[in-house]
């Protein structure tokens, strides 16, 4: 057990808070929420800086120890997170990289490390949540073509996408575990049309995609036609179980920023308010602990089941960080004022325990997966 | 940074569960809570776990010791966790070196805690801090009997972290164990003719407490490696809860029969409260963590 940097895990920090300190400043200013075009040029332009200074593939590097060390630097000092790069980055790209043939890793893999080219995920459908393997959109063979049609919903960032990861049914007749194939889509294709969702939050966050004869090259399939629930499952698991890590870093800077914030407003006065953000420190502590654990396990390659384990207890964590900070915020309606800190982010946090499978789902898989229960869905 | 146990953890860890199987396995578990209304403290596997280095286990090896850290002790602790093992293991542990005897196994020590009661007080042979005009209690844990004393603890901070750190890893063991214990009784039992794993409300509570066993392990075993006061505080209420809730949920899935004296689960969930009493309580935990937040956001 060992927690501390090795040498070059010290020169790899200290090199990198060096380059922060310049970067950042001339780091021009964030968009609003609300101008996507805007979002898409910040996120690739800070990807771009980064593959310029040498840490464009800092997730995919052959050591997690060095991606943990680049997680907490960044979000200490402030800086942007992967944005609209999270699918191409976090789990399309590890996807490829793991999955793809040797073409395919040339082909897609650089635009993403570049900056270049936003990836979305295209798996869940209006009947296929939970039950994603139920999925209906249906893609036929015509020659060197996929012609596919059919519709995903909740799809992120599809709008600003230019590829998409999709799930496809290549064989209606087989068990439905075993008709499925993974496809990369070029979302400026003829025949597909974006239709923007408003979230709780009143953003265009996701959108519905609908797919009328879209054709989509034979060679953009990763993976054997009909292989692709496999292929699925080595996508949920990066992004399960290493997409969110980045994400704990910051989660304890708020837990600091209300802490500090309390104290400003005469909150931490009550024991009881005190005592709660006390907790939550060591939840927030131990998940880093859990994350420095399971990605010390996993040092090369898919995470296991761990991050099912991690997402159940993060997902929560994080929920119960937001409403605290409605606690700290006070009693006098500061809130439900949408203008002041952590308001949207109390909002939002209501996804967590959804998105990238729900917590009922979870659990179990963790209960199958890790204790060996009998299946009971 | 590899955060994950080395060859020589694996090892001690194993050789520690081969030990305790060998000489605490569940009929003497189960005969030891049979024997007599207060339970008496096994002499020797005492002096036995005196000799396999339990107490010793962090003494230089100059001092006649080990020599090990406490990572090796949380998991020393936690085999010992998972199988009920009883006696003042943690008082023992710390006094080696100290009081004579103890690194062996020749003496027995226990400790008056800040929190009103001292464990095993009849079967110690020297208690560090002041147990004039202690009271016997009827124990909960038929495994653990305490007394309840007015006198002040003994003011050793470090002790004082060292035993909530040792505590929780005793917790750990517990946690861990009744996880194991849980699953396996919802993969048996049959209910409308299938194993009752395979509803869901069951399902959900194992993979609760499985949840919380791994949250607790990574908190436990950093808190080992950095003796960091606030990792420490984030291990003890983690562990408190894995243990605990765990203990009851899987009292829940054993249905009747654990409400049983027969199961073993009731055996967990007291020792779990026992031990969730010691010093450094949630209170004292939570305070420490919020402190830790101002001084390291400033
Ligand atoms: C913010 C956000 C972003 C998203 N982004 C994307 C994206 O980019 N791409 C994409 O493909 N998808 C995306 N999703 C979709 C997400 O993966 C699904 O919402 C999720 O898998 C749940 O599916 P559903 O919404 O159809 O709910 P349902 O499956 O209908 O579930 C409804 C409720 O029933 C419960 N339930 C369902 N089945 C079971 C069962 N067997 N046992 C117990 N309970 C059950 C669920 O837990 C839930 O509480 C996103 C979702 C959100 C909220």
């Amino acid at each position: 057990m060992d927690l501390s940097d090795t040498p070059q895990e010290v020169e790899f920090r200290a090199r990198l808070r060096e380059w922060l300190g310049k970067a950042l400043p001339s780091l021009p200013t964030k968009p609003s929420p609300d101008d996507w075009p805007g979002r898409r040029a910040y996120d690739l332009g800070w990807q771009r800086t980064l593959y310029d200074a040498g840490y464009g593939d800092v997730h995919w590097g052959a050591d997690p120890a060095v991606r943990m060390i680049f997680l907490e630097e960044t979000e200490k000092a402030g800086a942007p997170y992967v944005g609209a790069n999270f699918v191409g980055l976090l789990h399309a790209g590890p996807t490829i990289a793991a999955e793809g043939t040797g073409e395919q890793r040339a082909r897609w893999l650089p635009p993403v490390l570049r900056g270049e080219e936003v990836w979305c995920q295209g798996f869940s459908e209006p009947d296929a949540g939970s039950d994603l393997a139920a999925l209906r959109t249906r893609a036929r063979r015509d020659g060197d073509d996929y012609v596919v049609s059919g519709s995903k919903i909740w799809t992120s960032h599809a709008e600003v996408a230019d590829w998409c990861e999709l799930l496809v049914r290549t064989d209606p007749d087989a068990p439905k575990h075993r008709g499925i194939t993974w496809l990369a889509m070029p979302m400026d294709a003829p025949g597909i049309t974006v239709r923007p969702l408003r979230t709780l939050a009143g953003t265009d966050e996701f959108a519905e995609v609908f797919l009328d004869e879209v054709r989509v090259p034979v060679a953009n399939r990763v993976g054997e036609e009909n292989d692709g629930w496999r292929v699925t499952m080595v996508t949920l698991s990066f992004e399960r179980g290493t997409a969110f890590v980045g994400e704990v870093v910051a989660c304890r800077r708020v837990l600091g920023e209300l802490a500090l914030a309390a104290r400003e407003n005469g909150r931490w006065d009550d024991p009881v308010l005190r005592r709660r953000l006390g907790r939550l420190n060591a939840e927030f502590r131990a998940l880093w602990r859990l994350t420095q654990w399971n990605v010390s396990e996993a040092s090369e390659g898919v995470p296991g089941v761990g991050g099912s384990v991690f997402k159940l207890r993060y997902s929560h964590a994080r929920q119960e960080l937001y409403e605290a900070a409605a606690e700290v915020l006070g009693e006098g309606g500061a809130a439900l004022d949408l203008e002041q800190p952590w308001v949207l982010d109390r909002l939002s946090s209501l996804s967590y325990t959804i998105a990238a499978g729900t917590s009922q789902i979870q659990h179990s898989i963790v209960a199958e997966r890790v204790l060996g229960l009998p299946k009971g869905r | 940074m590899r955060f994950q146990l080395t060859d020589d953890q694996r090892a001690l860890r194993a050789g520690v569960r081969e030990l305790l199987t060998a000489r605490f396995g569940r009929e003497r578990l189960r005969a030891a809570m049979d024997a007599a209304e207060t339970p008496e403290l096994d002499r020797g596997l005492w002096r036995e776990l005196g000799t396999a280095g339990f107490f010793s286990l962090r003494l230089p090896e100059a001092a006649g010791g080990v020599g090990l850290g406490l990572p090796e002790a949380v998991l020393a602790f936690e085999e010992a966790g998972r199988v009920l093992l009883p006696g003042p293991l943690i008082a023992t542990h710390l006094a080696a070196g100290v009081v004579p005897g103890a690194a062996t196994g020749e003496t027995v020590v226990t400790v008056v805690d800040g929190g009103g009661v001292v464990e095993w007080l009849g079967a110690a042979d020297v208690v560090r801090g002041d147990a004039a005009g202690a009271v016997p209690m009827r124990s909960a844990d038929p495994l653990t009997p305490l007394h309840r004393v007015a006198g002040p603890d003994s003011g050793d901070r470090t002790d004082v972290l060292l035993t909530s750190l040792l505590s929780a890893a005793e917790q750990l063991g517990t946690a861990a164990r009744v996880c194991e214990l849980a699953a396996q009784h919802a993969r048996t039992r049959e209910q409308f003719g299938r194993p009752i794993g395979a509803f869901q409300a069951v399902q959900q509570l194992c993979a609760g407490i499985l949840v919380r066993v791994e949250l607790a392990r990574a908190a436990v075993y950093a808190a080992a490696v950095t003796a960091d006061p606030a990792d420490i505080a984030a291990a003890r209420l983690l562990a408190d809860e894995a243990a605990v809730r765990g203990a009851r949920d899987c009292l829940q899935v054993h249905g009747g029969m654990g409400f049983t004296w027969e199961s073993d689960v009731h055996l967990h969930l007291k020792r779990a409260w026992v031990r969730a009493r010691r010093p450094g309580s949630v209170t004292e935990c939570e305070e420490v963590l919020a402190e830790t937040l101002l001084s390291e956001a400033r």
